[in-house]
C-alpha cells in the first residue's frame, strides 16, 4: 500500500519528465535530420538513456526496452558505425510515437499497455547488423587513443589555480571515474563520490559540469580535476570503496607532463593514457571560498556567479495557480461590494478602497503573468507534423516559426493547439501545390508556411500563411450553390469576403480530393467556433495564386474581462466592452421595418435592431418610454443594435462558468458575481450575432 | 446556510463506506411524500434565501443559478422536473446542492429531515407497484419503520 503510494507520487514526477524529454527528442530528431552534428546526437543519446533509466525506475519495462534500443542506435551513431538517412530518421519517429503511446497509455491508464513495437525494435537492431560502410555523419574528429592528448580547456582561474599547487608542492590529478554500467542512480552516485573527494581534496572542475551531473546528464563516466596533497594510491582506494564504481583512472599533471597555457588558456597532458572527454570549452567549476583540505586558498567569484544561476524557478500546479486566481476574483467582487457601500462623505473610505483597488490591481496582473506560458510549448510539435505531411503528400514544404517567446494565458495554450493543426494542415493540402506545379507557375520548388505569433496589444496574434494557391473564389461559389448553402443569385452578388467567410460555414470543403488530413469539410467551422469560444476571432487574408493569410487574434487572457452591464427587462447582464462600438439613444419612430424586422440608420447604414427582452424571453416588458437606449455591437465588420432598458456601467468581471449541467446555452457564455453577491449573466455576442 | 454535518461530507473517505450493506440517505418532502438522495452526493443544505437569477433558454425546473460560495450552482424546481403541483415556498424550504461527477446542481424541495441508514436489500424496484411517469428517476423504494422513502436516481435527474 505504502510503496504503491509512493510510485503514485514519482508517476506525476515520471510523467512530468518523460513529456519533456519526448519532447526535446522530437526537437532532437528533427534538428539531426537537417544538421546532423555531434552535438545533437549526443544529446538525443542523453535523452534516449535518461528516459531508459527513468522508464526502468518506474518498471515501465517495454518502454525501457524500447529506450534501451534507440540508445544502442546512437551509441553506434555516435561511434560513426552507422550512418543516419531518411528512412532510419523515420524509423527512429517512430519510436519516438510509440514512446509517446506508452507514456499516454500511462497517463491515462497507469501502465504501459501492453503494444511490444517489435517491428520497431526489429528495425531499430537492424541498423546496427547492416554496419554499412563506414561513413562520417559528423566532421572528421581525430580517434583518441593517441598519447599524447589535451584533456581539457582551462580558463584563467583554473591555470592559475593549477600554478599556485605546484608552488605548494600539492599534487594536481585528473581523474576519471566509470560507474557500474547498471548504475541507476548515477547522479546519487557521483554526489557519494564528490563528498568523498572534497574529504581529500579541492574539486577544480567537473566534465560534464556540476549541473549536468546533478541532473544524470552524463553518460557512464565522468571526470574531475582536483588539487590534494595525498599520493594517487590512497585516493584510488578511497574511490574505489563507493559502490558501482566500476574503475577509476587516475592520471597526475605535474609540471613535466604538463603545459600550462595561460594566453589560449589550455592544459595539454602528454603521456595521459586514459580515454578522455571531447575537448569542449566547459566551464563550470566548483570551488570552496577560501580554505580547502589541500591547503591552498583560492577564492573564485566567477565559480560563484555561475552557482547563483543555478536553481532559480520552481514548478508549481497550474491547479494552485487557478486557485490564486479564483481568489483574486473574490477580491474583485468584493472590492466592488466595498465601492457599492460609499456613501459619498467619507473621504478616507473612498481613499483607502481606491489604495485597495490598485493593489488588486496589480496582484491580479502579477498571477495573470506567472499564468502566461511562451506559445512555443504548442508550436513545439507542428515542425514533426509538418514533416510527416509533406512526406505523405509528395510536397516539399519548409515551415517558418517565428515569435514562439510569445506568451498566452495557459488556458488558451491548452485549446489553441488543434486549431492551428487545422490551419497548418489546410495550408499545406489544400493551399501549397505539387513541386511541378509551383514549378511551372514559375515559383520556388518548396512551397513556404509560416507560423507567426505576436503581441498586439492585449491579443496575441498568430498567423498562419502560405504561399500556395490562394482561395478561388469562384469555386468556393460553386461549391456553396451546390451544397444549397446559397443561391446563384445570392453568390453573384457576394463580396470576396463574404464569399471566403462561407468557408467557415459548416459542410464547407473545396479540396478537389477528400485526403485523411483536412477536406471533411469540418475543418474551419470548427476552427471559427473553438477560437470564438476562446474570446478571439478569425479572419482569412487570400490573393490567388499568390498565397492564404489566416489570422487569429486571441485575448491575452480568459478569466477577467471589461464588461458593460446592462438591465433588460429587470435583469442584469454583462455584454462584453470589446465587442461594443457605441452606445446610441433612438426615439422609437425612428426605428424602421425592413421586411419585417426593425433596423436603425447609423451613419447611413442599416442596422439591425435586436430587442434583447424578446431575445432573452424576459418575463418583464422593458419600460423605454419614447426613447430606446441600443448597444451597437460590431461583430467580424457586422453591425447590429441592442436594445436594453438602461445602462448601468463599466465594469471590470470575473468571468465564471455557469457549470456542467447548463453547459451549451445559447445567449449566454457564462456568468459573473456582481458587488451585491448576485449573478449577471454574460451575453454571448457571438451567438446573438449568428441568429 | 446549514450543513447536514457539521462537516463536509468527504466523497472519498466516504462516511457509509464502512458498511456497503447499508446506504445513508437525506430523507426530505416533496407534496407529502418522502424521498431520499444518497448522502455521498450531497455537498451541503442551504435555505431558500438566496437571491437568484434566471436562465433564459432554460427548462422552467430550472429556476436559475445563485452563488454559492463563489460557485455559480444552477437551482433545479424539483417539484416542477417531477411534474407535481407547484406550492407556495415556506420557512422549511430548502435546496439540497448535489455533486455528481464535477456536475453540481442545487435541488429545491419542500422540507429536509434527516440523516437515516437504510439496508440496502430492503430497497424494492419501484416499477413492481407503481406506473408512475417519473419511475426512471426513482432508484427503488424502501420501508424504514412507518415511512415510506422513495430513493432519487441522482444521475437520472441531473441527465438533461
Amino acid at each position: 500500500m505504502n510503496s504503491e503510494m509512493n510510485t503514485n507520487k514519482y508517476l506525476e514526477v515520471f510523467i512530468e519528465e518523460a513529456t519533456e524529454n519526448l519532447q526535446n527528442l522530437n526537437q532532437a530528431l528533427l534538428e539531426l535530420e537537417n544538421n546532423p552534428e555531434e552535438e545533437v546526437i549526443n544529446s538525443i543519446f542523453r535523452i534516449a538513456h535518461t528516459l531508459k533509466g527513468m522508464s526502468a525506475t518506474m518498471g515501465f519495462t517495454k518502454m525501457s526496452k524500447l529506450t534501451h534500443r534507440m540508445e544502442d542506435v546512437f551509441q553506434e551513431v555516435r561511434n560513426n558505425k552507422i550512418k543516419l538517412d531518411s528512412d532510419k530518421i523515420d524509423i527512429l519517429f517512430n519510436s519516438l510515437d510509440a514512446l509517446e503511446s506508452y507514456l499516454k497509455n500511462i497517463v491515462n491508464h497507469g501502465f504501459e499497455g501492453e503494444e511490444e513495437y517489435d517491428h520497431i525494435i526489429e528495425a531499430l537492431e537492424s541498423f546496427k547488423n547492416k554496419k554499412e560502410e563506414f561513413t562520417h555523419v559528423t566532421k572528421e574528429e581525430t580517434p583518441f587513443t593517441k598519447e599524447q592528448s589535451q584533456i581539457t580547456k582551462l580558463n584563467i582561474y583554473e591555470v592559475d589555480v593549477i600554478k599556485k599547487a605546484y608552488e605548494m608542492n600539492l599534487k594536481t590529478y585528473y581523474i576519471t571515474v566509470n560507474l557500474d554500467k547498471g548504475c541507476v542512480l548515477k547522479s546519487a552516485r557521483a554526489y557519494i563520490i564528490f563528498q568523498v573527494l572534497e574529504k581529500y581534496s579541492e574539486i577544480i572542475r567537473t566534465e560534464p559540469p556540476v549541473e549536468d551531473i546533478e541532473d544524470e546528464k552524463f553518460e557512464f563516466s565522468f571526470s574531475v580535476l582536483i588539487i590534494s596533497k595525498y599520493p594517487a594510491e590512497s585516493l584510488h582506494k578511497e574511490l574505489m570503496s563507493v559502490a558501482e564504481v566500476e574503475s577509476i583512472n587516475i592520471t597526475e599533471l605535474t609540471k613535466e607532463n604538463t603545459v600550462l597555457d595561460t594566453e589560449n588558456t589550455a592544459l595539454i597532458s602528454r603521456g595521459a593514457k586514459k580515454q578522455e572527454p571531447k575537448g569542449n570549452n566547459f566551464q563550470s567549476i566548483k570551488t570552496k571560498d577560501s580554505t580547502i583540505k589541500g591547503g591552498i586558498g583560492i577564492k573564485d567569484k566567477y565559480a560563484e556567479k555561475i552557482k547563483a544561476n543555478t536553481i532559480k524557478t520552481v514548478r508549481v500546479d497550474i491547479q494552485k495557480l487557478d486557485v490564486l486566481l479564483n481568489l483574486v476574483g473574490e477580491l474583485i467582487i468584493q472590492k466592488s461590494r466595498l465601492e457599492e457601500l460609499y456613501d459619498g462623505k467619507n473621504q478616507a473610505y473612498q481613499e483607502a478602497v481606491q489604495y485597495l483597488e490598485r493593489i488588486i490591481t496589480s496582484l491580479h496582473e502579477a498571477i495573470m503573468k506567472v499564468r502566461m506560458v511562451p506559445i512555443e510549448t504548442v508550436f513545439n510539435r507542428f515542425p514533426r507534423m509538418v514533416r510527416d505531411l509533406s512526406k505523405k503528400l509528395n510536397k516539399e514544404i519548409e515551415l517558418n516559426m517565428s515569435g514562439e517567446e510569445t506568451e498566452l494565458d495557459r488556458t488558451i495554450i491548452d485549446e489553441i493547439g488543434e486549431p492551428i493543426v487545422h490551419l497548418l494542415r489546410n495550408s499545406i493540402d489544400h493551399g501549397i501545390e505539387n513541386p511541378e506545379e509551383r514549378l511551372a507557375k514559375g515559383k520556388s520548388r518548396k512551397g513556404h508556411v509560416d507560423l507567426k505569433a505576436y503581441q498586439e496589444g492585449n491579443n496575441v496574434i498568430i498567423e498562419v500563411a502560405d504561399d500556395g494557391e490562394g482561395i478561388n473564389i469562384e469555386k468556393v461559389k460553386q461549391k456553396a450553390i451546390e451544397k444549397g448553402m446559397v443561391t446563384f443569385d445570392e453568390a453573384s452578388n457576394m463580396s470576396k469576403n463574404e464569399v471566403i467567410n462561407l468557408l467557415f460555414k459548416p459542410g464547407m470543403s473545396t479540396a478537389k480530393v477528400i485526403s485523411d488530413i483536412s477536406g471533411r469539410g469540418v475543418g474551419l467551422d470548427v476552427v471559427k467556433t473553438k477560437i470564438e469560444s476562446l474570446g478571439g476571432a478569425v479572419e482569412v487574408e487570400s490573393e490567388i495564386g499568390v498565397g492564404t493569410r489566416f489570422i487569429i487574434k486571441l485575448p491575452l487572457t480568459l478569466a477577467m474581462i471589461q464588461a458593460l452591464l446592462v438591465y433588460v427587462g429587470g435583469e442584469r447582464y454583462a455584454i462584453p466592452l470589446g465587442s461594443i462600438m457605441k452606445i446610441v439613444k433612438i426615439k422609437s419612430e425612428e426605428i424602421k421595418l425592413v421586411q419585417k424586422r426593425e433596423v436603425i440608420f447609423l451613419n447611413d447604414s442599416i442596422v439591425p435592431l435586436i430587442r434583447l427582452n424578446k431575445v432573452l424571453e424576459c418575463p418583464n416588458e422593458s419600460e423605454n418610454g419614447n426613447i430606446i437606449t441600443a448597444v451597437v455591437i460590431n461583430k467580424g465588420g457586422k453591425l447590429f443594435a441592442l436594445a436594453v432598458d438602461s445602462l448601468i456601467g463599466q465594469q471590470e468581471i470575473v468571468i465564471k462558468n455557469l457549470g456542467k449541467y447548463l453547459a451549451g446555452l445559447k445567449f449566454i457564455s457564462g456568468g459573473t458575481i456582481l458587488g451585491d453577491g448576485n449573478v449577471a449573466l454574460i451575453l454571448d455576442i457571438n451567438y446573438i450575432a449568428a441568429s | 446556510m446549514v450543513n447536514i454535518y457539521n462537516t463536509k461530507i468527504n466523497k472519498d473517505t466516504g462516511v457509509n463506506t464502512n458498511n456497503d450493506k447499508t446506504i445513508k440517505v437525506l430523507s426530505f418532502v416533496l407534496d407529502d411524500q418522502e424521498y431520499g438522495i444518497d448522502i455521498n452526493y450531497i455537498t451541503t443544505v442551504i435555505e431558500n434565501d438566496y437571491s437568484i437569477t434566471r436562465v433564459p433558454g432554460t427548462p422552467k425546473f430550472i429556476k436559475g443559478v445563485i452563488n454559492l460560495r463563489g460557485d455559480i450552482v444552477p437551482i433545479m424546481e424539483l417539484r416542477n422536473k417531477l411534474k407535481l403541483p407547484p406550492v407556495e415556498d415556506t420557512i422549511d424550504t430548502k435546496v439540497i446542492v448535489v455533486d455528481f461527477n464535477e456536475v453540481l446542481l442545487g435541488i429545491k424541495v419542500d422540507k429536509v429531515n434527516e440523516v437515516i441508514e437504510i439496508p440496502k436489500s430492503s430497497f424494492e424496484p419501484l416499477s413492481s407497484i407503481s406506473d408512475d411517469e417519473n419511475l426512471e428517476y426513482y432508484q427503488g423504494i424502501s420501508k424504514v419503520g412507518d415511512k415510506i422513502i422513495i430513493l432519487i436516481d441522482i444521475e437520472k435527474i441531473i441527465e438533461i
